[in-house]
């Protein structure tokens, strides 16, 4: 099952790569998750490793994943190590008069016996996709909140200055 | 030849040997009452798997999750919480209070957000009561990880370093009656904290709520019990009736379609007993602080609730 979801922001790319790519900041605008660790050495970047878990129904589901795509400031994918099998993609891509247009995507396959694993994935679809939709607006309000602390920062910087 | 078989395969589980079997001949004929009781007793004892910690199974669990992940989400709506107060590796024992009878929902939601937590790769054990797993058609529940219920059992699961769920309420707790359904009560069974002590692991205690509104608990039926000698055949202290579906009237909790009962587990801190009480704990002084704290935690999740059933 893959949920897609997408958004205009009205940010340079470069804003939005910087914060997509810091995983201490993951639990501020990702929708419905509960933890997101770095494991390991790297921090981020190709072959970073995260222990995460998302909630979904009755239980929190994830585990290991790995960063599998860094390509700046466009494309990062992860894709689980141990747990529910899953990945994911941050797709960024410039847009006129400095926008930036992002694309959220989770695949996720639910390994079960007999029917239980279809019905699961289909039972968990509209609760993802959900998920998918706020961590967008959320992410949307991040990026914006930091243009406009930025802004600020910078008018008050000018007006100290004369 | 049944009978060595018998106290063979009851002293690998652990348990001690069943009294022996057929000696009552030289004593004269036993009533046939008794000869029933002791050959079922045999066939009990003999059906008990031996605890093979080996056979619990990650990829197994890990392909039967999705059916549990459903009926706990859409059936029981459950909810688990806290689960970051178990330390993230090492033996742990989970102490948990126990309801809903014999379907015991409540084991099933926790099992199913602690797996998924941790990983199928975390080692989990639970302790489960003879009679479930000498049951046909439960075998499963051994590659989930379940055992029979002993101290041997349980020292062998700590001892590898894994989490082990414990009910020391058991079958007395999990049949207490519906109106006593937030109430903590171990009956007075200490043995995970001499447990705990022993093997010197944390104890963590895993409240639950909902379970005991899965059917309508009537009464244990202890006296009914004993005049079947059923706690020395089956190791049985309790004879439950119920109200569920679809029996009406359920003599014995022989399985039921419980209630879509909203089920609510909060994992407590864990307590690490030497920390907080000394090189040399007193048992009982323990016993009261754990039931203190999962009672409040229970009464919590009690006044959290609105209406039966619904949640």
């Amino acid at each position: 099952m893959r949920i897609t979801g997408d958004r205009m922001l009205a940010a340079p790319i470069d804003d939005v790569w910087a914060i997509v790519t810091d995983p201490e900041r993951v639990l501020n605008y990702m929708s419905g998750v509960t933890r997101w660790e770095v494991a390991g050495d790297v921090r981020t970047g190709l072959g970073a490793r995260y222990r995460m878990l998302f909630r979904i129904g009755a239980a929190e589901v994830g585990g290991l994943v790995e960063v599998v795509e860094f390509d700046q400031p466009r494309d990062l994918a992860w894709t689980s190590v141990t747990g529910l099998d899953h990945r994911g993609r941050w797709r960024l891509r410039e847009a006129p008069g400095g926008r930036t247009r992002v694309e959220f995507r989770l695949a996720y396959v639910v390994e079960g016996a007999g029917l239980s694993g279809w019905v699961a994935e289909r039972v968990a679809a509209p609760t993802v996709s959900g998920h998918v939709r706020q961590t967008l607006q959320q992410l949307e309000r991040l990026v914006e909140h930091e243009r406009l602390r930025a802004r600020a920062a910078a008018r008050r910087r000018g007006a100290a200055r004369p | 030849m049944a009978q060595t078989r018998t106290s063979t395969s009851a002293r690998r589980n652990g348990h001690e040997p069943a009294a022996p079997v057929g000696t009552g001949a030289h004593r004269g004929s036993p009533s046939l009452f008794a000869r029933v009781r002791r050959e079922l007793t045999g066939a009990v004892q003999r059906r008990i798997p031996r605890a093979d910690l080996d056979e619990r199974d990650p990829d197994n669990i890990r392909e039967q999750l999705p059916l549990f992940w459903l009926f706990s989400t859409l059936w029981f709506r459950g909810e688990v919480r806290g689960l970051g107060n178990i330390p993230d590796d090492g033996p742990v024992l989970l102490v948990g209070n126990h309801s809903g009878g014999n379907m015991i929902p409540d084991t099933m939601v926790f099992t199913v957000a602690f797996s998924t937590y941790f990983g199928v790769e975390r080692p989990f054990y639970q302790l489960a009561h003879n009679l479930v797993l000498s049951l046909p058609g439960l075998s499963w529940l051994r590659k989930f990880g379940t055992v029979a219920a002993s101290p041997e059992n349980a020292r062998k699961a700590v001892a590898s370093g894994a989490a082990l769920l414990v009910y020391p309420g058991g079958d007395y707790e999990v049949h207490r009656p519906s109106w006593q359904g937030n109430r903590v009560d171990f009956g007075g069974r200490k043995g995970f904290l001499r447990l705990a002590l022993e093997q010197d692991v944390p104890v963590v205690p895993v409240v639950a709520i909902g379970g005991q509104e899965t059917a309508l608990f009537l009464t244990r039926g202890e006296r009914l019990a004993r005049l079947l000698a059923l706690d020395r055949v089956l190791r049985l202290k309790v004879l439950p009736i119920s109200i569920s579906l679809p029996w009406i009237v359920n003599i014995g909790d022989v399985g039921q379609i419980p209630l879509p009962a909203k089920i609510t587990i909060e994992t407590l801190p864990a307590i690490d007993l030497r920390a907080e009480f000394g090189p040399d704990p007193d048992v009982d002084e323990v016993y009261d602080h754990v039931i203190r704290q999962m009672q409040n935690a229970l009464d919590a999740l009690a006044a959290e609730r609105r209406f039966p059933v619904i949640g």
